[in-house]
């Protein structure tokens, strides 16, 4: 099992959840968050006053899958957040030790 | 204020005026509008503020309607419009205590209006010159160290330059100096209410000092939908404000009603201008700003003005003003949310306007320098700006001052950097979480 994250622009949020539900990516955690990378913040004005605003809105999503369907939901994201443009976001994988259903208590691969 | 005198008028006023209907609705009407200025101006004020600070930023208005209006049915309306007692400088302070004297309707002979109806409008004004020196304070300030200040203010400051500047003298009855042996002309409050409250608001900030990272935190304005919304309030007020101060239903109310329009409208493109040019785009704050400094100007001068002049006066008030704002931070002055940069500027740009604008058509019947006229007008009207100002802020000085030394009044440091509202009100303006918590203490406190 691993969880895979992803941090997108904001805007490509409805592209990238359309591309997991055609790989059959049923349900996921999703956060607004704010963060940068080499897009750095921007700039705005209020009264002649300039204000760099570091941290730009970003979308995260955390999924848990089977260790199988890594490569292939990955790709779908990386596919349809892309603009080819600085600021696009980062996808990552990292192991997932144990899962427990809340509902049923199932474990596991059971549990994804 | 308000009223024009009998100089002014060209107008012998009998000695008994009767009561009007038709004027009596108007300002019953007016007074509302103005009241309505304050909720308006709270919107303004807190959307410009943090969202940690947005509740304290509108009960320092919402405090200064309560406080201001208590306290000048007490004192304020005596000192300014009792009978003066000082050579021009303040009226008797207990003539009009409670207003008891107003209540049967004898003191009315000498307005065509209920005379206790034109003593609150004027309340009304005290309360939104007060209000606005809140802006001055943003984020910082106790809140029983400001009702305090802002009560004593109001008798100290705001209703001795209110006899100055809008008690005319009439049969049996001597006003301010600056009405009637100057000569200003400030129809509704370019240098009483704008200069006033700027002036105040700048010696304030001096006295409680700079917010903890001003001019290092990004202190953006939270909620600009809200100032949007305020500003426009504050626009449909200003007509009772500044029409609402003819007293009366007449030509002059109309033309006013013109030049108010104009001014917001012209100050809008004056700010907007200077924005596209200087940083590239325009703001909706920008837009917001530009019509406050557009009304701000045209308050004294809506009588005296064209609506030519008067989309002249908006669209300079709301360049300077645009300009002005920056001051702040080359003077290393808090002005939190530029009381001084908007309403200081932009009363003294439009009272000085009337000396230069001024057209010998409009009801105040004097010719600016623009229109032909001698410069005697425009000297008397800087004489009103360089008084009040001064007064304003030097009184306002001590007052801070004392109120600091003995109450104090800054919160914590470190308060003021977690926010405001929470240790102040015990109150954020905002549940974004549902997962606050749980209720503790009895049910039915």
């Amino acid at each position: 099992m691993k969880l895979i994250t992803a941090v997108i622009k904001p805007h490509k949020w409805e592209d990238v959840r359309a591309a997991l539900e055609t790989v059959g990516v049923t349900g996921m955690t999703v956060s607004e968050v704010s963060g940068y990378g080499r897009q750095k913040g921007h700039t705005e004005v209020y009264r002649g006053a300039e204000y760099d605003i570091a941290l730009v809105p970003k979308i995260r999503i955390e999924i848990v899958v089977d260790s199988d369907d890594v490569e292939v939901i990955s790709a779908a994201i990386v596919q349809a957040a892309s603009t080819g443009r600085i600021g696009d976001g980062k996808v990552w994988v990292t192991p997932v030790e144990s899962v427990v259903r809340v509902r049923t208590g199932e474990r596991d691969e059971g549990a994804i | 204020m308000c009223y024009l005198s009998r100089e002014q008028s060209g107008l012998m006023t009998p000695l008994v005026v009767p009561t009007s209907a038709g004027d009596t609705a108007w300002l019953l009407i007016s007074a509302a509008l103005v009241l309505l200025m304050a909720p308006g101006l709270a919107l303004f004020y807190g959307g410009l503020v943090r969202s940690k600070s947005v509740l304290n930023m509108m009960m320092m208005t919402f405090g200064a309607t309560a406080a201001v209006l208590v306290v000048w049915v007490l004192g304020g309306y005596s000192i300014a419009f009792g009978d003066d007692v000082a050579g021009g400088l303040m009226g008797n302070p207990m003539q009009h205590f409670g207003l008891s004297d107003l209540v049967s309707g004898k003191a009315d002979s000498w307005l065509s209006v209920p005379v206790i109806l034109f003593a609150l409008f004027q309340g009304l004004f005290a309360v939104i010159t007060g209000a606005l020196i809140s802006g001055a304070i943003a984020d910082r300030a106790r809140f029983g160290a400001w009702m305090v200040f802002v009560s004593v203010w109001t008798l100290v400051v705001y209703a001795p330059v209110a006899h100055w500047v809008f008690d005319f003298s009439r049969e049996g009855h001597t006003g301010g100096w600056l009405a009637n042996s100057v000569g200003l002309i400030d129809f509704a409050g370019g240098t009483a209410v704008e200069v006033c409250s700027g002036a105040s608001a700048l010696a304030l900030a001096l006295v409680v000092g700079r917010r903890v990272g001003f001019g290092r935190d990004p202190m953006r304005p939270h909620n600009l939908t809200l100032v949007m919304l305020g500003a426009g309030l504050l626009w449909f007020g200003w007509f009772g404000f500044n029409a609402g101060s003819a007293l009366a239903a007449n030509h002059a109310a109309g033309l006013i009603f013109a030049t108010t329009l104009c001014a917001g409208a012209a100050g809008v493109l004056g700010w907007l201008a200077v924005e596209r040019v200087r940083d590239g785009h325009a703001t909706s704050l920008g837009a917001a700003s530009g019509m406050v400094a557009g009304l701000v100007a045209i308050t004294p001068s809506c009588a005296s003005v064209t609506p030519i002049g008067s989309l002249i006066m908006g669209a300079s008030a709301g360049a300077i003003c645009a300009w002005a704002i920056g001051l702040k931070y080359r003077l290393g002055v808090d002005d939190s949310l530029d009381v001084v940069g908007v309403h200081m500027v932009g009363g003294i740009v439009g009272t000085l306007g009337v000396g230069l604008l001024g057209s010998p058509l409009a009801p105040t019947a004097v010719a600016g320098v623009l229109y032909g006229g001698a410069p005697t007008q425009l000297g008397r009207q800087a004489i009103g700006v360089v008084a009040v100002l001064a007064y304003a802020f030097v009184m306002t000085f001590i007052v801070g001052k004392v109120i600091d030394k003995t109450m104090g009044f800054r919160i914590d440091p470190e308060h003021e950097v977690s926010g405001i509202d929470l240790v102040v009100h015990a109150e954020t303006a905002y549940d974004l979480h549902a997962t606050a918590g749980a209720r503790s203490g009895p049910f039915g406190h």
